[in-house]
């Protein structure tokens, strides 16, 4: 796993609540044994026109926010199915963080375990973000805080395993091998 | 002195390694239920590493997601009816299982079916268990007081890998009901209001624990529909406290203990029983009494009212956006909105109480010329059963489809799809935008109000319906 220490970029805006992981990836292009390639799926209904031309509507097509990897969505992103495939797809566009007013908590457990990185941020900056897109912005894991192009950085809560796993490109799985002894006497004993 | 909550106790009793500021807890898991569609890249990365499925005895395999609802029972015959991608996954998932020693309940299986409804029909889930499954609605396991929640493909992995997972622990919030459903509304109406009520980021970050007098009145099938939901507002899983109604459900079923292991497994679960003295970090409350049937209206699980209230008028952006994808007129309730589809099944309201509620208002009657009904068992065994009991007669002669178990049109990715700008009457769990295809409008409702629409071929209130 790539070591992730500071995210830099400007803003991609998508100012709607409850975006749920259908939106983010829609369940018939779950059919997939791998996992690459599930960018073209990323919000297919809302960047596809009917057509299949690109929406040229959706914030995601607009020119300007080609390269930035940074999304601002508005809050309880990511609620619903459990699929895996939503953090997957927004990494194959590009993006690299999410943030948000809050994040919903299987979304948020799978984007952490593939370096995509959702950071919840109190109402008052979320309310600027929303209304500036295209600020150059920082997420900063280091000291786990969001720099803005003025005033003071907005710290973040992130679980501290998460954030070490994140720095030091830990794969979790490994960890939890080294435990097998405890799991074995765990077992042995119940 | 204040008890435990339900959840501390199942937590406390499957730490393998307590959780500290630095690190998360590695907690057991009891159960591991795996399907074809969140499974194939968890195996990869077993096969990739060299490892076994730690514990296959504790993982219990279906599939339903991608897998077809038209008769299928070997691959060959799937190949006719199936997505050629669909049954790509459906063949990765019998090779994976073969490899790894799993036992699958597969195309052949007379037990196979939707995961959520398996497990219980099996009696693999057990109050105390801890029970995950790389889907949202493992929650409906919560039903038996058990702490069931869903993962994503990676911690799929950890589990088939150590069979445990590295969790945090969540908070417990409890949601308490009184009073007594009137007729004509079901547990579904209950947990569709429950979740108007909290909104759909409601939960989030906390287990709900559902008590009370109309809890305990529920029957184990009720129970399911409503902890099936819980994720719907957001929450990490839901859960009932176990009393006789579990019990009696789990006897004498398959993967049940059974003799002197059903004694001691028995002691231990009355140790779970509510005693009304746990405290949680937040309560809210609901009067049952004064519910009628609930339908959603928008384009999410906390966009409902009841049957005959007036939807939200416009001036809001977010629901103006929801009534304008679902066609739907603000300010003007949903009842005797026209429908073309009625969908009765999912892992929400596929069981046999939801297929005899249905009949029961279907039986003598017809489904509108203008509707086409699927009705889809949660799983082949109950398939049988209600065909034993001529349940599929009064659908079929009604006019509506039968088909084989499977999640079908509940997520649109095995050939069952609803159609863009129709209207779909579903008893499933998810009215997003796309849910049951492009462009489909789902209105989530209970199986009667489901029933009852597709006879009127309008959203329809079932006590109109109902005798007496």
């Amino acid at each position: 796993m790539e070591k992730i220490i500071r995210i830099q970029s400007r803003t991609v805006v998508l100012d709607i609540d409850n975006v749920d992981t259908d939106q983010i990836i829609p369940a018939r292009y779950l059919t997939t044994t791998g996992r690459d390639g599930l960018g073209e799926a990323a919000f297919h209904d809302w960047r596809y026109a009917k057509s299949g031309e690109l929406n040229p509507d959706f914030v995601l097509n607009h020119a300007e926010n080609r390269g930035r990897t940074i999304l601002i969505a508005g809050d309880n992103f990511g609620c619903g199915s459990s699929r895996e495939h939503a953090p997957w797809a927004l990494l194959d566009i590009g993006l690299k963080a999410v943030i948000s007013t809050s994040i919903a908590d299987i979304f948020r457990n799978n984007s952490l375990k593939n370096g995509f990185v959702p950071v919840v941020i109190d109402e008052k900056p979320h309310r600027w973000l929303l209304a500036n897109p295209g600020a150059e912005i920082a997420i900063d894991l280091e000291q786990a805080q969001v720099e803005l192009p003025d005033g003071p950085p907005c710290p973040f809560e992130i679980d501290r395993f998460a954030r070490y796993c994140l720095m030091n490109g830990v794969d979790q799985l490994g960890y939890l091998l080294q435990q097998s002894d405890r799991i074995s006497a765990w077992e042995a004993s119940h | 002195m204040p008890e435990q909550t339900l959840l501390s106790k199942i937590w406390d009793a499957h730490e393998v390694v307590p959780e500290t500021p630095d690190t998360p807890a590695v907690l057991y898991i009891d159960l591991h239920l795996v399907h074809e569609v969140t499974t194939p890249q968890a195996f990869d990365v077993l096969r990739a590493s060299g490892l076994p499925v730690r514990r296959p005895d504790r993982t219990l395999a279906t599939m339903d997601h991608s897998t077809p609802t038209e008769p299928a029972s070997t691959l060959e015959e799937l190949e006719k009816v199936a997505l050629p991608a669909a049954a790509a996954q459906v063949r990765a998932m019998i090779e994976n299982c073969e490899e790894f020693g799993v036992e699958l309940r597969g195309l052949d299986s007379p037990e196979r079916g939707i995961v959520h409804v398996v497990g219980p029909e099996q009696g693999a889930t057990w109050p105390g268990h801890t029970v995950v499954c790389g889907d949202s609605h493992t929650s409906t396991h919560g039903a038996f007081g058990a702490l069931a929640f869903g993962i994503g493909t990676t911690e799929v992995g950890h589990v088939l890998a150590t069979q445990c997972l590295l969790q945090r622990r969540p908070g417990a919030l409890a949601v308490n009901v009184s009073g007594r459903l009137g007729p004509g509304v079901t547990s579904k109406d209950l947990i569709l209001a429950i979740i108007r009520k909290l909104g759909v980021g409601g939960g989030t970050g906390r287990v709900l624990q559902y008590r009370g007098e109309t809890i305990r009145a529920l029957t184990m099938e009720q129970r399911m529909t409503m902890c099936n939901m819980s994720i719907e507002a957001g929450a990490r899983a839901g859960m009932v406290a176990p009393d006789d109604t579990a019990y009696e459900w789990l006897y004498g079923r398959p993967m049940a203990p059974a003799g002197a292991e059903w004694d001691a497994a028995l002691a231990g679960w009355r140790e779970l029983e509510d005693r009304g003295h746990a405290e949680f970090e937040g309560e809210v409350s609901l009067d049952a009494g004064q519910l009628r049937p609930m339908v959603t209206y928008g384009t999410n699980p906390g966009m409902s009212a009841q049957i005959d209230e007036p939807v939200p008028g416009s001036g809001v952006p977010a629901i103006d956006k929801a009534l304008a994808y679902m066609g739907v007129e603000p300010g003007k309730p949903l009842q005797g909105r026209e429908v073309d589809i009625v969908f009765l099944g999912s892992c929400t309201n596929s069981r046999m109480s939801d297929l005899r509620s249905a009949a029961e208002l279907m039986r003598g009657r017809r489904v509108a010329d203008s509707v086409r009904m699927l009705v889809v068992p949660g799983s082949q065994i109950v398939k049988r059963e209600a065909e034993a009991e001529g349940l599929h007669e009064v659908f079929l002669s009604a006019g509506a489809e039968w088909r084989e178990a499977g999640c079908s049109m509940c997520i649109g990715m095995n050939g069952d799809t609803v159609g863009a700008g129709k209207l779909c009457v579903s008893t499933s769990n998810r009215n997003f935008e796309g849910r049951q295809g492009p462009g489909a409008r789902t209105v989530l409702a209970s199986p009667l109000t489901a029933a009852a629409s597709a006879i009127r071929g309008r959203v329809a209130d079932p006590r109109e319906l109902m005798d007496g």
